[in-house]
């Protein structure tokens, strides 16, 4: 179907890809792995169109195309669906759905019920069942990923290309999310797929193309394949242990937290943590988990219940609150509430603390910038130095630098919320050692992750939440992934 | 320094060259075609011209750079012209009662327009629109209408020099010195960057964010009290009617100097350059004698046009 012939890109003299080539077959699900920065998004987007290649070729149907714009990408049946879905949120499901391909009556006009009628058809066909009249703002991610599918049907493509489509999903969305690729792959399409996920590889793909920085390791069915097996293809080492041991016993308590509750979204929720203790928050995606350490974060406050740090009753109502009282939190939306994309990574880095390097006559510069470099090579962060604006690093270590900007206000409860979402395994493997490290130094650090290795090896205790209640601690030594799940699955 | 931040920073000054090419080109261009551009009555001229929407374009970036817009300039120049002027009145009071009263009068108006952006939630662009009509009208109602004349000499003397200085493009000095020394050097600075570059990551980085954008909308006011009170000074009467559209003057030199409208990226020493290229642009098309109608063709151009060079450039 599609195939490229030792593709080649570099970007400003640094290769992205080199002389890779890969062959994407009809009916077929090929997940290409590795970690940032080995080529996955390059290759995704010179095949949509959104970028040229500097060398090889790329065959459609057996005969050599070349894609000027993802609209060409398009009318040669090659359809991409971001990471961050770009829909009209105004606009109802089957508006966004059929967007150019309206049908018309007579006189020009857009036939509404035949829109519509034509809208549920598609979107039944991938097995979902939606109100096509609500506008597109009120969808969750994975709806919304459901009809960027359906949309990329009723445009007749032929490869779908999806870019980490499961990276803000929770289990059983995943599931639906699949059921749809699952109908896609039986009606002919050829699908590549991107995924930081290894269960999904295997549950989903049918081939498996590792690439390490920029060049192909090796294409293989994934039946060969093993998860240690990817892992070390990806990484080029074996992950002997990617979990740091948990050690350190509990000090004083930090943070209790009694009868918290901001209906509808959780209620009643009462826990301690303790000094040098990392406290695990387990849940489905809309149990409440982010929900809750907002409120701790003054972002959102609860409407009833109380909060006391060391003893006293503190009153969040802003972040600015939290931190003075020694709170800090990385949120889980990198890019909504962390990163300032067009700032130097010194300014993100030091955008909390800025109280450190001033007085009357203005910033420290030679203060602040020595700060930087410190924070850079502690947390061995990427980057060409410290006035590269942030916007331009991997996830990864845009993730490392907001930790350290958290870290760097010195606060007593560190709030992480999913710090490894979409970021590489390396980087991954970097965070859980500075989380044990955290406890190590006596904080109190409350971890929320919808990756229950994680929850179950990095921390000292586990709380499980399901819509928005409070049902089980567990102790991560002896708990199972399935006993988590078990308290966590609505009934 | 890699690549990538090696082509930032030349684009930076590619950006900032482009600018002063461009400026140097017309001002040659002027001094070879006409007598009177390069004599040092007109520079002084020039100077002076521009010092006014300078301050305005210096205090307009402040709220440009929060992702914000203040449409009310003009109108707020008017109004603490008229202020100044009735204050001004000779042997009233001490010199700097009407100069106070002035700026303050724009800050008033500046700290209205935040709080109704802050507090109220509504949109700048329709707050400083209101603004705009309010001032405006306010100034009409305390002027009765009528250009408020008779200042004290001691006053219109302030339009006057300093030595060879004049002391408007003093004032005009001074601001953007403080403005670029405060934005780079100081937290408040930092703040304002942050808050329009990704105004929620900012709250959660534990800033303030109302208290931010009030800042800036109140600083934006003085300074643009203190533009109507040189302006007043400058042509010896509180004129309710003066600052027509000024705003879009000092939009355009901030947003011409590589600001961004959606905030979050620019600074002082951009519009600093957009000031002068606006100031010199309009004194040529004086000297060349083109008629007024034409120059406003132009300069709508000229604007459009320096600001989808930069755009290219930036995309590019």
């Amino acid at each position: 179907m599609l195939s490229v012939r030792e593709l080649t890109k570099t970007f400003g003299g640094l290769p992205a890809l080199q002389e890779v080539s890969v062959e994407f077959r009809p009916g077929e699900v090929h997940a290409l792995m590795g970690e940032n920065g080995a080529g996955k998004s390059t290759l995704m987007k010179i095949l949509a169109g959104l970028q040229p290649a500097d060398g090889g070729a790329i065959a459609l149907r057996g005969k050599t195309v070349r894609f000027a714009s993802p609209q060409d990408a398009l009318a040669h049946g090659i359809a991409m669906v971001h990471q961050e879905l770009m829909p009209v949120p105004d606009l109802d499901v089957a508006e966004n759905l059929l967007l150019g391909l309206e049908p018309v009556n007579a006189l020009g006009w857009v036939d509404r019920a035949e829109l519509h009628r034509e809208a549920a058809e598609w979107l039944r066909k991938l097995d979902c069942v939606l109100d096509t009249r609500q506008p597109m703002r009120r969808l969750s991610v994975a709806q919304g990923q459901v009809v960027e599918i359906a949309k990329a049907l009723a445009r007749q493509t032929d490869v779908l290309l999806l870019d980490e489509p499961t990276a803000a999903l929770s289990d059983h969305e995943v599931t639906a999310l699949f059921k749809a690729i699952d109908v896609l792959r039986r009606r002919g399409v050829a699908i590549v797929y991107t995924t930081h996920k290894m269960d999904e590889v295997f549950r989903l793909a049918d081939r498996v193309t590792v690439l390490r920085d920029g060049r192909l390791v090796r294409t293989a069915a994934a039946a060969e394949l093993t998860p240690d097996a990817l892992i070390t293809h990806m990484v080029g080492r074996e992950l002997a242990q990617v979990f740091p041991p948990v050690v350190g016993v509990p000090g004083e308590v930090v943070l209790e937290v009694a009868g918290l509750t901001r209906e509808p979204a959780y209620r009643n929720i009462s826990f301690s943590l303790r000094r040098g203790e990392v406290l695990g928050l387990a849940g489905l995606m809309g149990a409440g988990r982010t929900e809750i350490a907002e409120a701790l974060f003054g972002l959102r406050p609860a409407h009833a219940g109380e909060i006391r740090l060391h003893g006293r009753p503190v009153r969040l109502t802003s972040p600015a609150d939290a931190l003075a009282a020694g709170i800090g939190m990385v949120t889980e939306d990198r890019k909504g509430l962390g990163i300032l994309p067009a700032m130097s990574v010194r300014s993100n880095l030091t955008l909390s603390a800025l109280d450190r390097f001033g007085g009357l006559a203005g910033l420290d510069a030679a203060d602040e910038a020595r700060t930087a470099d410190e924070q850079i090579r502690a947390f061995a962060i990427k980057t060409s130095g410290r006035e590269q604006p942030i916007g331009q690093l991997s996830g990864g270590n845009q993730q490392k630098v907001l930790l350290a900007r958290t870290l760097l206000t010195g606060p007593d409860l560190v709030i992480l919320d999913e710090p490894t979402r979409g970021i590489d395994i390396g980087a991954k493997a970097e965070i859980y050692a500075l989380i044990g490290r955290l406890a190590a130094d006596g904080k109190a650090v409350l971890l929320i992750s919808s990756e229950l290795p994680e929850v179950l090896s990095l921390t000292h205790r586990l709380l499980v939440l399901r819509e928005g209640e409070l049902t089980a601690e567990l102790d991560p030594r002896r708990a199972t992934q399935e006993e988590i799940l078990r308290h966590a699955i609505p009934r | 320094m890699t690549s990538n931040l090696r082509s930032r920073f030349d684009r930076e000054l590619v950006h900032r060259f482009g600018i002063v090419a461009v400026l140097l080109l017309i001002s040659v261009a002027l001094a070879a075609t006409t007598d009177s551009f390069a004599t040092a009555s007109n520079l002084t001229n020039v100077a002076r011209q521009v010092s006014i929407n300078g301050i305005l374009a210096v205090g307009v970036t402040f709220v440009l750079l929060t992702g914000g817009v203040d449409l009310s300039l003009g109108s707020v120049v008017a109004l603490s012209g008229v202020v100044c002027a009735l204050n001004a009145q000779p042997g009233e009071h001490s010199l700097w009662v009407p100069i106070g009263l002035g700026v303050l009068t724009g800050g008033a108006c500046g700290l209205v327009n935040g709080l109704l952006v802050t507090r109220g939630g509504i949109a700048p662009f329709i707050v400083t629109l209101g603004m705009m009509t309010i001032a405006r009208g306010l100034a009409l109602i305390l002027s009765g209408g009528k250009p408020v004349a008779n200042m004290s000499p001691a006053l219109t003397d302030l339009a006057g020099d300093l030595g060879p200085v004049p002391i408007p493009l003093l004032c005009f000095a001074l601001v953007t010195a403080a403005a670029g020394l405060f934005l780079a050097r100081y937290r408040l600075g930092r703040h304002l960057y942050a808050v329009g570059g990704n105004e929620q990551a900012a709250r959660a980085a534990g800033i303030s964010v109302p208290r931010i954008k009030l800042f800036a909308y109140g600083l934006c006011g003085l300074l643009t009290g203190l533009a109507g009170v040189v302006l007043a000074a400058r042509i010896t009467t509180g004129q309710p009617n003066a600052g027509q559209a000024y705003e879009l003057d000092a939009i355009a030199a901030v947003v011409i100097g590589g600001t961004s409208l959606s905030g979050g990226v620019g600074g002082v020493v951009g519009t600093l350059l957009g000031v002068l290229l606006i100031g010199i642009i309009n004194n040529g098309l004086d000297l060349l004698s083109v008629s007024s109608y034409y120059q406003a063709v132009i300069k709508g151009v000229i604007i459009v046009g320096a600001v989808w060079l930069d755009r290219r450039q930036a995309r590019s």
